[in-house]
């Protein structure tokens, strides 16, 4: 077995990091990460090499002689392409097909380009969505274009909130009031016919359905401090929706 | 109940979850196939049965066992396929009457759809954690089994 080269670690080093960010930063389960890098780290000959990941920093300590590594996850949002596309990169490392350079210079690639679909298509797909789910829960179909219209705009208000002030919480909650505000005046005028399925249509794009998914993969694979941490922010965000609701339905 | 309407609805918003999310672009077909399973098997548990828990069980193990699947096919992580998928699931509007009956003081009422709606969020974690654990051994079995064919492990 060759030894490894110095730069050689560090590079490996760096990748399995990268990986890691990427991946975290784009929502995928905690396990999975770990697993991703372990496989990783395992292909490049560091066998004894331990992780540790949670929602805000990854640790990695790959021997006995080389220092322990760590990187801050700063912003955590959602782009499943990301993580498709680093679990394929990683798969190849492990199956020979890329060098460690080029596995890390395809990892830099992805972590600069934006994969996102265009910000129009995305306020249209929110807006299906409302609509969608008025009819799919009960309502109306009078109240379809007041779903479409409003499940748009909470979605851009959150997706501005969220740009400029990188609150969570806040966005969320004035997403949710302001979905109840158009809501509940599109009903006193009325045009639209039922107010909750309305409002529970409109705010459904807002739901963190990843966040549960994640949350209770995690708990169940036993990394209970992600787990944990991912359920709270699930809580969290389904508390800042209702609150935001309950406010102009106390009026 | 009008299913072919209901599952095109259901196909069109799972798909547009799946542009929320950006996932993959030639996986977007195969989400939105996901979530109309989940909610058509929700649906027709929750007619026959007249028991959301149930159902909620129902659609988020369906859900889980094809995004499975999925995931085996096209290579790529099994969250891509199953979120969309369960949010259709997610207790909104028994939380939102819960919300709502607490804000009007009626906090009896809000205990109950409450408490329902806790049961089915459990019901869904569960719904996912049986569909795992039963892909997990079924994949283990299948492994061994090719394993064993290759010549790769001696017995």
């Amino acid at each position: 077995m060759t030894q490894l080269g110095e730069t050689r670690r560090e590079l490996a080093l760096d990748c399995f990091l990268l990986a890691g960010r990427i991946m975290m930063e784009s929502g995928a389960e905690t396990y999975r990460v770990e697993d991703t890098m372990i496989r990783m780290a395992v292909s490049q000959n560091m066998v004894n090499s331990h992780c540790f990941v949670t929602p805000t920093g990854i640790m990695f300590s790959p021997s006995e002689e080389l220092a322990t590594r760590f990187v801050r996850v700063n912003n955590r949002g959602t782009d499943l392409e990301r993580v498709a596309l680093i679990n394929s990169v990683s798969r190849k490392l492990v199956a020979g097909e890329y060098t460690l350079q080029q596995a890390y210079d395809e990892m830099l690639i992805i972590d600069q380009t934006n994969y996102r679909f265009n910000t129009w298509l995305q306020i249209l797909a929110a807006s299906v969505a409302s609509g969608c789910f008025l009819i799919l829960l009960g309502g109306s179909w009078i109240d379809l274009p007041y779903a479409f219209i409003f499940g748009g705009t909470g979605y851009i208000i959150v997706e501005t909130i969220l740009e400029e002030t990188r609150v969570k919480i806040f966005a969320e909650f004035i997403g949710a009031f302001i979905i109840a505000i158009l809501a509940s005046l599109a009903v006193y005028a009325g045009l639209a016919k039922n107010l909750d399925t309305l409002i529970i249509g409109s705010i459904m794009p807002l739901v963190p359905g990843l966040l549960i998914t994640n949350a209770v993969r995690d708990l169940m694979a036993g990394y209970f401090v992600s787990g944990l941490s991912k359920g709270a922010e699930a809580f969290l965000t389904a508390f800042a929706i209702g609150a935001g609701v309950a406010v102009v339905l106390s009026f | 109940m009008n299913w072919p309407l209901e599952a095109f609805l259901s196909f069109l918003a799972a798909g547009a979850f799946g542009v929320i999310f950006n996932t993959p672009r030639r996986t977007l077909l195969s989400c939105g196939l996901v979530g109309m399973s989940g909610w058509l098997i929700y649906r027709t548990f929750f007619l026959a049965f007249d028991d959301s828990v149930q159902a909620s069980f129902a659609g988020a193990f369906a859900v889980s066992i094809v995004a499975h699947l999925l995931a085996k096919k096209f290579r790529m992580p099994m969250i891509i396929f199953s979120i969309a998928g369960i949010i259709p699931l997610v207790p909104g509007s028994k939380a939102y009457n819960a919300m709502r009956n607490i804000v009007e003081n009626n906090y009896l009422e809000a205990i109950a759809y409450a408490s329902e709606a806790l049961m089915i969020s459990g019901a869904v974690a569960m719904g996912l954690v049986f569909a795992e654990v039963l892909m997990q051994l079924f994949f283990k079995r299948q492994a061994k089994r090719i394993q064993r064919k290759m010549g790769l492990t001696q017995e």
